[in-house]
């Protein structure tokens, strides 16, 4: 065993130790608590554990990497994946909080319909389904490269942790878990950061001094038959870049199991606040990742540039196993890389390692290797175990109960969502193992789909008392429909051939444009029937005030008292 | 007592709902457009410009792009949530127990 490996060992098994025990101290016995954790999650604790939620494999291992090779045009990711949680705190968090129950399609089942609730949870189903997918296989990358253990046993590995915990604590169990995975992968990403940022620059602050390599990046870089590392729209357009910025941002804001983190804090109030932790969380590692890219990139491209092959550093042999770096046949020396192999460049070299391979890269000892392999899993792990309840409850809370069982008594309630949650992560392992082809494709666009169906249901069915459920569902299946069409027309899934761009709007920015579509359709036929019934239009109102006091005379929304928490303390 | 705001004022009743979903809404508006024009304004539509002022090494654009424009956005959700805090207070509808207490 190396010593990367035994450090990676011991990083692992000491951070899943520490999960499994905080599963087994925060077991829950209730229906609430594995949902939505009894709405007793402290703001700062559950701003953690949304970051961690959010922060998947591709945030922590493949996103740095990503920057390196689009340079300017990367920010898309930066700010899409930011920009939502202003959306967020501003247009949905407080309000669904307010209303207070479990589940995505619960409050659109209840604002609208049962037609629209089943093929909301349908959608969740589908788009956390996509998801967990890649975290698997996330899981699986870095064990394999890191333990020799293989795809299999590392995706084996991963999912029965996750099991063990999520099964065992529900929401409560993920929360306090997020919370400890967010600790680990935060650390493990920062200290390789700083410590490259010192060694390529002498100031430790990544986020201010990467700035100082940018002119060196582009002439090297252009040197490299790569383009400058700062040029705007070197490799989409403006109106693309605008509408992938766009689309992910909205689609952040439409993702299920982000939007349910919100219903487990205490207050309203509460969830507003939960925002800004949240995102100053996801903050530092977004801020760091452009740096990341940067500095990785300066350092592979001068540690290759114009060496022989067979002088090359070690991590490229350590990581050519795993057939993410390969060198041209009959190539010499080193005069182009590349990430993306149709270029023919001398080195080619995939996105996903940058991260993972960044300490070997600049050098740096083997206990920090380690402890990026740990933080990579602890991100995989903790978007996993939140997608998974994602699922678990809409099959169970929204399917089961809502269609089969009416009146099942808590004790059946919280078995049938144990048993979802079961179900959910063996087809997580075989997906993981044996990911079916289409899923890389789709991943990538779950956001587009999440943006042109929940999003616009949501914020009009908060802001707008006059929609009403044939206007929802009228926008979300002509949005969706329009979404996934302009996908399948431009890309070669399902065995169709893909089309040329239309206006250079690539499938990932038509999401933004689905969503238009949703609102303008929603408007209109909301207009043309006849509006919502009255309790709906209360409901409503009552959402929009935190707390209503019995002074002011009016009612509490039905089902908010639920939440178990005294009301209008002032009166 | 529950809006001090109309202490003197005796408005219609229920009119202090409008009034505070209307504040509400005029907060959100300012914030969401400063959050268009950090990012989708300086960031993407205006970048190639900004991108030929320079501070630190960074051009303006990008630096926007990829730094400026994710710590605005945090900003941003800090006073949306503390200005929020102040008009619940003042229309007397924040979370609050039996001992007036915030939840």
């Amino acid at each position: 065993m190396s010593e990367i490996q035994l450090w990676t060992t011991i990083f692992i098994v000491l951070s899943f130790g520490v999960y499994i025990y905080i599963a087994w101290r925060s077991r829950v016995n209730e229906t609430e608590s594995f949902y939505v954790a009894k709405h007793g999650v402290p703001t700062v604790a559950n701003g953690a554990a949304i970051a961690a939620d959010w922060m998947s494999a591709a945030s922590f291992i493949s996103m740095a990497g990503l920057l390196a090779f689009l340079g300017s045009d990367g920010s898309v990711y930066l700010m899409g994946w930011t920009g939502g949680y202003v959306l967020l705190a501003m247009l949905i968090a407080p309000y669904l909080r307010k209303w207070g129950k479990y589940t995505v399609p619960e409050f659109v089942g209840e604002r609208y319909n049962e037609t629209v609730r089943t093929v909301a949870a349908a959608a969740a189903i589908i788009i956390s389904f996509t998801y967990v997918v890649g975290q698997m296989n996330g899981g699986g990358i870095v064990f394999s490269r890191f333990l020799g253990i293989g795809l299999t046993g590392g995706v084996l590995i991963a999912a029965g942790v996750i099991f063990i915990y999520a099964v065992l604590g529900g929401m409560k169990g993920i929360t306090w878990t997020q919370v400890a995975q967010y600790t680990v992968l935060i650390v493990a990403y920062l200290i390789p950061a700083v410590a490259v940022a010192q060694q390529v620059t002498g100031f430790p602050i990544p986020q201010v001094s990467f700035g100082t390599i940018l002119d060196e990046l582009n002439a090297i870089g252009t040197e490299m038959g790569l383009q400058e590392y700062t040029q705007a729209f070197a490799q989409q357009p403006m109106i693309d870049m605008f509408l992938v910025t766009l689309a992910l941002m909205i689609g952040t804001a439409g993702l299920p199991h982000v939007i349910i983190r919100f219903y487990t804090t205490r207050t309203v109030r509460g969830s507003r606040h939960s925002a800004f932790w949240a995102l100053l969380f996801i903050a530092i590692l977004y801020t760091t990742a452009p740096a990341v890219g940067a500095f990785t990139k300066l350092n592979l491209l001068e540690g290759v540039k114009g060496t022989a092959v067979d002088a090359l550093p070690q991590w490229i042999s350590n990581w050519s196993t795993t057939g993410l770096v390969s060198i041209k046949e009959g190539a010499e020396t080193i005069n182009s890389v590349s990430n993306d192999p149709a270029v023919g460049a001398d080195l080619t070299i995939n996105n996903d390692i940058l991260v993972l391979a960044s300490p070997e890269i600049a050098g740096l000892p083997a206990p920090i290797i380690g402890l990026v392999a740990a933080g990579g899993m602890a991100a995989a792990l903790s978007t996993a175990a939140g997608l998974l309840l994602v699922i678990s409850s809409s099959v169970s809370h929204d399917f089961y109960f809502r269609r089969i069982r009416k009146h099942a008594d808590d004790h059946e309630r919280l078995l049938v969502g144990r048993i979802a949650m079961g179900l959910a992560v063996v087809v997580a392992i075989v997906a993981g193992i044996n990911p079916p082809a289409f899923v890389a494709e789709v991943v990538a666009f779950a956001f587009g789909m999440a943006a042109s169906s929940f999003f616009p249901a949501i914020v009009l069915g908060i802001f707008w008392k006059r929609c009403n459920a044939k206007g929802a569902a009228a926008g979300i299946v002509v949005g969706l429909g329009f979404t996934i069409t302009y996908m399948i027309w431009t890309l070669d899934v399902f065995g169709t051939t893909a089309n040329d761009y239309i206006l250079g709007i690539s499938p990932q920015g038509i999401g933004a444009v689905g969503a238009a579509v949703n609102f303008i359709v929603a408007i209109i036929v909301s207009k043309l029937t006849s509006p919502p019934p009255k309790h709906i239009e209360e409901m409503v109102e009552n959402m929009r005030y935190p707390a209503v006091t019995a002074q002011s005379g009016a009612r509490t929304a039905p089902g908010s008292e639920s939440a178990g928490r005294p009301e209008g303390g002032e009166s | 007592m529950t809006h001090s705001k109309y202490d003197g004022h005796s408005p219609p009743e229920g009119d202090w709902r409008r009034e505070y979903w209307r504040k509400n809404l005029r907060l959100m508006v300012i914030l969401l457009s400063i959050w268009f024009i950090v990012s989708f304004g300086c960031g993407i539509l205006f970048v190639e410009q900004l991108n030929k002022i320079e501070i630190v090494g960074f051009p303006l654009g990008f630096w926007f792009a990829q730094q400026g424009s994710i710590y605005a956005f945090l900003v941003l959700i800090l006073i949306y949530a503390l200005r929020m805090d102040r008009l619940d207070d003042e229309y007397g509808v924040s979370e609050r127990n039996g001992d007036g207490e915030r939840l």
